[in-house]
C-alpha cells in the first residue's frame, strides 16, 4: 500500500494530504481575498471567519486581523493580494521558528517517549515512525508501557509485526516504570538503536497519571544518563483550543521536546498549532495525513503554509 | 486569564448600574465579549453568530434591577438560553419493542468509542436488562481485543467474530446470536475513521440497513473544535442521529463542541463520559454544561462530589472529635482520604467559582504530591504517636522520615500544619461548629 504515491514528489503529498484542510480553510481564505476587489470591512470579517474555524483561536484571530487593519490603516498594505500575502507570511514565520524535524544521532541508544492525552493516535503514529526509521537504517525497538488501555498491547504488537521490529512488553496492568526500566535494560544489552515507547493516554488534568510518568522519565534518566532524548506530544488535529493547554501541561509538567499533529487529512484544520507555536514554542516534529505508513510525514512551516494557502484546482 | 465570565460583564456594566434597561449600545460590548467566551469554548463560529444575535434580542429592553449587576443579569440570560437550547430533551434510551435492541455507537478515531460502547453496556445491565456486545471493526489492531477485555470485566455476553473480516456480517450475526442467546439490548461498536471517508460513511450506512438500530449515537469528543459541526453534520446526514454522548468531559476543555452538535443535529445529548474506569458514564446535564462552557465552574458536580464520598455519620462524630478536643492524626489523615476521593484537588476547586480567577491558584493548592507524602508520614507513625502527637521527639521523629521516605523537616512541617489545625479548630468551636459539617475541609 502506498506504493502508487512515489512517484509523487513529498510536496505534492503533502497537498494532496491536507487537500480537505485547503479546501476548507484556506481556499476559504484565498476565495475571501481573490474575490473580492478592495479591502473593506466585509472582508475582514470573511477572514476572521476562515481562521477562527481552522482553531486558530479567537484572541489570536482577533489580533492577527488588528496588525492587518492598521497595516492598510498606514498604506503598507493597498490590496488583498499583498493582505494575503502578509498574513501567510505572518503564519508561516512563526511555524518556521519551531521547525525542527527529528534528529537521531546514530550509534547510540536514542530514547523517545511519546505521550499525550487519550484518543490522539499515539499508538498509531508510533507504528508508523517505528516503520520510517527501520526504513532509514535504524535498528528500533518498541516498548508498550500502555498498560493500562485493554488490548494497547496488542495494538503495538500488530505494528512491531508491520515493521519487524521487536516490541518489550509486560502483563496487562504491570507498573509502566518496570516495562521501562525493562527496556532500557535489554537496549544496553543490545545493539545500540531507537527505543520508542508507547505511554497510556491520560489527560492532562489527572495529577496522578501525570506523576506516573514523571516517574518513569526519573527511572529512564536512572538507567539512561541524557534519556528520553526526546518526548513526543501527539496532538489530534480535530481538538480545539484545550490543544493549547495540553500542550501546555505536557510541556511544564513532563518536559516535551516536541510535537506531532494528527489527523490533519481530515476536514479539521489544526490552526492551533500556530497559537501552540507561538505561545509555547515547543519544536514541530511530524505531522500525520493518512491512514498509510508514510503518511507521517516531516513538519514543514512552508511547505505546510503553502499548502494550507494554496489556490483552488492545484 | 482566569478572569471569569462575570466578572468581565461586572466591568463592562459597572457604569449604567441602575440606569434603567439595557439597550442596543450598552450591551454591545458585553455581546462581544460573551461571543469571545464562547468562540475559546470551541464553539462554531456561525453558532455563536447566531446565539449572539438571540441573545441581542431577548437582552435589549431588559430592565436593569437595583438587586444584581447588570453583569450578572445578562450571565443569567445567557446562562438561561445555552440550558434551553442543550436541553429539554429526555436522555433516556429508545429500546423500542424488539429484542435485541440494537444501539449503534458511531463516531471518529480516538473519540471513545469502545470505551463508551462498554460504559453504555454497563449502564443498561443496571437497569436489569441483559446485554450483549459486538465490535465491528476489523480495522484498528486489537480493536475487538478491547471491548473483549473491557466487556468481560461487566459480565456482558461477548461477540466472537472468529474467523469473520466483513463489519456488516459480523454484526448480523451478532444480532442473531444475542437472539438467540436471550439478550435485550446489543450494543454494536463501529470502527471510527474520518467523516470525509465514504467507504466508511457506507459501511456504516449497511449495518444500519440491516440490523436497523433503535438508537444511533453519535460519540463526540469534548476537546473537539470548530470542526465537529463538519463532523456531525456529515455523520447525521448520512445516518441520521438520534443522540449524542460526550466523552472525556474529566478533562478541562470548556466543551463548546456540545452547543454545536446540538445546533447542527438537533438531537439530545444523553450522557457524558467522565473518567476512565467504566462507571463513569453520566447523564447529561445542561445547566452544568452551560456553566462550563461559559466558564463558569461547576458547583452542582462538586456538590454531589462531596455528598457521595462525605458521609454524614463521619462529619458527625469528627464534629464530635474537635468539640472535644480529640482531633488525632489518624483522623487528620482520614480527612486527607475524604478530600483525595472526590477527585483530584485542581478538579474540585476548578469547579467552584472563583477559584478560576485566583492567579496564584497553583501555588495555593495543596498538591496530590504533597498529599500522598502526608499519608505517607503518618502512616509511619506508631498508633501511640497518632494518637498523642506531643510524644513526637526528634529520634522518632527521625524514625518517621526514614520509614515514610521523607524527610525530617517533611515531618516537622506536617506536625507544625497539624497543631496549628487544632488550635485553628479549638478557636472554631468557640465560635460554632456549623461550618465544619459536610463538605468544608480544613485546608
Amino acid at each position: 500500500m502506498g506504493q502508487d504515491n512515489d512517484n509523487k514528489g513529498f510536496f505534492d503529498r503533502l497537498k494532496a494530504g491536507l487537500a480537505k484542510t485547503r479546501k476548507l480553510l484556506l481556499t476559504d481564505v484565498d476565495d475571501i481575498i481573490l474575490g473580492s476587489k478592495e479591502i473593506d470591512r466585509a472582508l475582514f470579517e470573511e477572514l476572521e471567519e476562515a481562521l477562527i474555524v481552522a482553531d486558530v483561536g479567537p484572541a489570536f484571530t482577533g489580533e492577527l486581523i488588528e496588525s492587518l487593519k492598521e497595516k492598510v490603516r498606514r498604506k503598507e498594505l493597498g490590496s488583498p493580494e499583498i493582505l494575503r500575502k502578509v498574513l501567510r507570511e505572518t503564519m508561516r514565520e512563526i511555524l518556521l521558528k519551531n521547525e525542527a524535524p527529528l534528529k537521531i544521532p546514530p550509534d547510540q541508544i536514542y530514547t523517545i517517549m511519546v505521550v499525550g492525552v487519550n484518543g490522539t493516535g499515539k499508538t498509531t503514529t508510533i507504528g508508523k515512525l517505528a516503520h520510517q526509521l527501520k526504513g532509514e537504517g535504524h535498528e528500533v525497538m518498541l516498548v508498550a508501557a500502555d498498560t493500562f488501555r485493554a488490548a494497547a498491547v496488542e495494538q503495538l504488537e500488530a505494528w512491531a509485526k508491520r515493521a519487524e521490529v521487536p516490541l518489550i512488553r509486560q502483563a496487562p496492568n504491570a507498573d509502566p516504570a518496570a516495562v521501562v526500566y525493562d527496556a532500557l535494560r535489554s537496549a544496553k544489552a543490545g545493539r545500540p538503536g531507537v527505543v520508542i515507547i508507547d505511554t497510556a493516554g491520560r489527560l492532562h488534568t489527572k495529577v496522578n497519571l501525570m506523576e506516573e510518568l514523571k516517574k518513569m522519565r526519573r527511572i529512564m534518566g536512572r538507567e539512561l544518563p541524557g534519556a528520553p532524548h526526546e518526548v513526543l506530544l501527539v496532538l489530534d488535529a480535530t481538538t480545539g483550543q484545550n490543544a493549547v493547554v495540553q500542550a501546555r501541561m505536557f510541556r511544564d509538567e513532563i518536559g516535551v521536546t516536541g510535537l506531532i499533529l494528527t489527523k490533519l487529512d481530515g476536514t479539521a484544520k489544526g490552526g492551533v498549532v500556530v497559537r501552540i507555536a507561538r505561545e509555547l514554542n515547543i519544536p514541530l516534529r511530524y505531522i500525520g495525513v493518512g491512514e498509510q505508513v508514510d503518511d507521517l510525514r516531516p513538519f514543514r512551516a512552508g511547505e505546510f503554509v503553502e499548502a494550507l494557502f494554496a489556490q483552488n484546482g492545484r | 486569564m482566569f478572569e471569569s465570565l462575570t466578572d468581565k460583564l461586572d466591568g463592562i456594566f459597572r457604569k449604567l448600574k441602575g440606569r434603567g434597561s439595557l439597550d442596543e449600545e450598552n450591551i454591545q460590548s458585553a455581546l462581544k465579549e460573551i461571543r469571545m467566551a464562547l468562540l475559546e469554548a470551541d464553539v462554531n463560529f456561525r453558532v455563536v453568530r447566531d446565539f449572539i444575535e438571540d441573545i441581542r434580542k431577548r437582552a435589549v429592553g431588559q430592565e436593569v434591577f437595583d438587586s444584581i449587576t447588570p453583569g450578572q443579569q445578562v450571565v443569567k440570560i445567557v446562562h438561561d438560553r445555552l440550558t434551553e437550547l442543550m436541553g429539554g430533551v429526555s436522555s433516556r434510551l429508545k429500546f423500542g419493542s424488539r429484542f435485541p435492541a440494537p444501539i449503534m455507537l458511531v463516531g471518529l478515531q480516538g473519540c471513545g468509542k469502545t470505551t463508551t460502547a462498554v460504559k453504555l453496556a454497563r449502564l443498561v445491565a443496571a437497569q436489569g436488562k441483559r446485554v450483549y456486545l459486538v465490535s465491528a471493526d476489523v480495522y484498528r489492531p486489537a480493536a475487538m481485543e478491547q471491548l473483549k477485555v473491557l466487556g468481560g470485566k461487566i459480565g456482558a455476553g461477548i461477540f466472537a467474530a472468529a474467523g469473520l473480516q466483513d463489519p456488516i456480517e459480523i454484526c448480523v450475526q451478532a444480532v442473531e446470536e444475542a437472539r438467540r442467546n436471550g439478550y435485550e439490548v446489543i450494543v454494536v461498536d463501529t470502527a471510527g475513521r474520518l467523516a470525509i471517508d465514504a467507504q466508511m460513511m457506507d459501511e456504516l450506512k449497511r449495518i444500519k440497513a440491516q440490523i436497523n438500530p433503535s438508537e444511533i449515537l453519535f460519540v463526540a469528543d469534548a476537546m473537539t473544535g470548530q470542526d465537529a459541526v463538519n463532523v456531525a453534520g456529515r455523520f447525521d446526514e448520512q445516518l441520521g442521529i438520534d443522540g449524542v454522548i460526550m466523552t472525556k468531559m474529566d478533562g478541562d476543555a470548556r466543551g463548546g463542541a456540545a452547543l454545536s452538535l446540538k445546533a447542527v443535529i438537533g438531537k439530545p445529548i444523553k450522557f457524558v463520559g467522565v473518567g476512565e474506569k467504566i462507571e463513569a458514564l453520566e447523564v447529561f446535564h445542561p445547566e452544568r454544561m452551560a456553566s462550563r462552557i461559559l466558564g463558569m465552574g461547576d458547583v452542582l458536580t462538586l456538590v454531589e462530589k462531596a455528598r457521595a464520598t462525605v458521609d454524614e455519620k463521619e462529619a458527625r462524630d469528627l464534629e464530635k472529635k474537635i468539640r472535644k478536643n480529640e482531633f488525632t492524626l489518624d483522623d487528620f489523615r482520614n480527612q486527607l482520604t475524604q478530600i483525595r476521593k472526590m477527585g483530584s484537588l485542581q478538579d474540585i476547586l476548578g469547579m467552584i467559582p472563583g477559584m478560576k480567577k485566583i492567579k496564584a491558584l497553583k501555588e495555593m493548592t495543596p498538591d496530590e504530591g504533597e498529599l500522598v507524602k502526608v499519608t505517607a508520614i503518618i502512616d509511619s507513625m506508631t498508633a501511640k504517636e497518632r494518637r498523642n502527637h506531643l510524644i513526637i521527639d526528634g529520634s522518632r521523629r527521625k524514625r518517621i522520615a526514614r520509614g515514610s521516605g521523607t524527610q525530617i523537616q517533611d515531618v516537622n512541617r506536617l506536625l507544625k500544619n497539624y497543631t496549628e489545625m487544632r488550635k485553628m479548630m479549638k478557636r472554631m468551636t468557640k465560635g460554632g461548629i456549623k461550618s465544619l459539617r459536610r463538605g468544608n475541609f480544613f485546608f
